[in-house]
């Protein structure tokens, strides 16, 4: 999911194609974006802008409300830092070492693309409850991994990693061995080099990663719902407080909440996209 | 292990202890969670799995999902194909807003889409009354899940495209332009044959995705049994009836349907890796 497409600014600027098809396929593009994407976003903008700022204000802000972004935002973040470094050291592995089962270990990374939010959430909750594989020893221990926002944290993990493993890995395989073995010669150690040499140069896409983990985290509802508990002012994520307001045909609360998640997805995908318009061009460099 | 290789490489110990910790972690977070669907699906053995599939509402949400599948994905490899036809082989101004508006449907709450089409579609929607005194129903009905479906998967196809084909330029088409064929023939005979892979790489995301979308689709539908649920609501519904053999059956469906687009892909990465979009997915 990492790859952003730059557009080619040097072919054919300037000149106009001489390839047909333009009229047919730039119309049906417009209409496909214009019926699905545009018009959707324009009547929940405008269905917020109706509510007026005073009732809006109320409905987004409310306390139940800011303790759903909290949690939402909060446990996205807290995921996604987990992932940075797990998902580094696995990127790390799957790019540098040969080990029997590599290959399988590194298709499985993507699991989390591929299986079904809802599959993720009832599975998640089945081994990390207190009768669960990994759930019980550790309710023995006293730690309740379900039921509460750590279990938020651990659906978001599971929908993170491979959202970093996917960007770190290309940049780690680009990067060429020579600069390692100067700074070996002239006696760095295998630490400071890791330190000093590589983390710099796989920094930004490990933050790049990082960023769009968390901002999927933040959305997320399938895989969160089954395994968080759901209470108010507790566990209840801001995807479900949605829901929750749609089941009671509160549009108008249900509208001012998603106008602040879409807002701050929008802002998270333009940030993403400035930071890595700016890598590319570091990295051409 | 000469010397130059121990000073850029890690100590035997440290690398195996890296790969363990890797591995550790990945089955924590993804092999014990996709074990355990198979588990609790089987839990009562192979009649209780083969019932629970059985079950007539089980059977009309496998089939709404293929049925949803096989309207969404057309739609969008076409609509895919076209985006990156029109943004790769000519110049116009706004191109790369299209882009950027292409990549929007990622970044929004499949919840946020889902209450999306309800403003419009919804009874208090835009088109609520209209819709109503024609006697057309989206919302809680089937279109609506095809709709939420759509912009959840919208992406998929066209950000596989457009980078591969902007890598492959436009000199072939050209060439072919020159020889005189005309635009169709020029899209299946000289960038099909070119773009393949990708397509069918996208495709597969596209339907991975369609199949198991749950929010987006969980808001519009309304969830009527029988009617309005696809295989991750059914699997819903059943698991907050307790009815967990069912929900773990249904969802060992979607799980296996997982593990077939992971198979697919891989295997497209090892044999075409060269023929798709670089960077990961």
């Amino acid at each position: 999911m990492a790859s952003r497409s730059q557009p080619s600014r040097r072919k054919g600027r300037g000149r106009h194609s001489p390839l047909p098809g333009l009229p047919l396929t730039l119309t049906v593009t417009i209409l496909w974006l214009t019926i699905l994407l545009l018009l959707p976003l324009v009547a929940l903008f405008a269905k917020s802008v109706t509510l007026g700022p005073g009732h809006f204000i109320e409905a987004a802000f409310s306390p139940r409300a800011i303790a759903s972004y909290r949690l939402s935002f909060g446990a996205a973040l807290v995921a996604a830092a987990i992932n940075g470094v797990f998902g580094l050291l696995v990127a790390w592995v799957l790019v540098r070492y040969r080990f029997p089962g590599r290959r399988l270990f590194g298709a499985l990374v993507d699991l989390p693309f591929a299986l079904p939010t809802a599959v993720a959430g009832i599975a998640l909750t089945a081994v990390y409850a207190n009768s669960g594989w990994v759930g019980k020893p550790a309710s023995a221990l006293g730690l309740h991994l379900a039921y509460n926002p750590i279990g938020v944290v651990i659906a978001l993990t599971f929908i993170g990693l491979p959202f970093v493993v996917r960007t770190v890995e290309p940049v780690l395989a680009d990067l060429g061995k020579g600069i390692e073995e100067a700074a070996a010669t002239l006696g760095a150690g295998r630490l400071t080099i890791f330190r000093r040499v590589i983390l710099p140069e796989i920094f930004p896409s490990v933050i790049t990663g990082f960023a769009l983990a968390f901002a999927r985290g933040v959305g997320e509802y399938g895989s969160v719902i089954f395994i968080a508990g759901n209470m108010p002012f507790k566990s209840e994520i801001s995807p479900l407080l949605i829901v929750t307001k749609l089941e009671e045909y509160d549009y108008a609360g249900a509208t001012a909440i998603a106008t602040v998640l879409l807002l701050a997805s929008l802002t998270l995908l333009l940030l993403i996209n400035l930071w890595q318009g700016r890598e590319h061009r570091r990295r051409a460099a | 292990m000469s010397a130059k290789n121990k000073a850029v490489s890690e100590s035997f110990a440290t690398r195996l202890l890296l790969i363990l910790a890797a591995v550790l972690y990945v089955a924590l977070i993804l092999v014990l969670p996709l074990a355990s669907v198979f588990r609790e699906a089987f839990r009562h053995g192979v009649a209780a799995f083969a019932g629970a599939i059985a079950e007539p509402d089980a059977i009309s949400a496998i089939k709404l999902t293929f049925t949803v599948a096989a309207i969404s994905v057309p739609v969008n490899m076409i609509c895919g194909v076209a985006a990156a036809w029109a943004i790769t082989k000519h110049d116009f101004k706004g191109k790369s807003l299209l882009i950027s508006l292409i990549d929007v449907p990622f970044s929004i709450s499949p919840v946020v889409a889902g209450l999306m089409y309800l403003l419009l579609f919804g009874a208090q929607g835009w088109f609520g009354d209209w819709l109503l005194a024609h006697d057309i129903r989206i919302a809680f009905a089937k279109p609506g899940i095809v709709l939420a479906t759509l912009i959840v998967t919208l992406p998929f196809v066209a950000r596989e495209l457009i980078p591969l084909m902007q890598a492959q330029g436009r000199e072939e088409e050209e060439a072919a332009l020159t020889l005189g064929a005309p635009g169709w023939r020029i899209f299946l005979w000289v960038t099909l044959p070119n773009i393949r892979w990708g397509l069918l790489y996208g495709v597969l995301l596209t339907n991975a995705r369609a199949m198991g979308e749950f929010g987006a689709v969980s808001v519009i539908s309304g969830h009527i049994r029988g009617e309005t649920n696809t295989m991750p609501l059914q699997v819903e519904v059943l698991y907050n009836e307790y009815n967990f053999v069912a929900a773990f059956a249904v969802a060992s469906l979607l799980a296996g349907l997982a593990l077939v687009t992971l198979v697919v892909k891989t295997l497209l990465e090892w044999r075409h890796g060269d023929q798709l979009a670089a960077g990961g997915h």
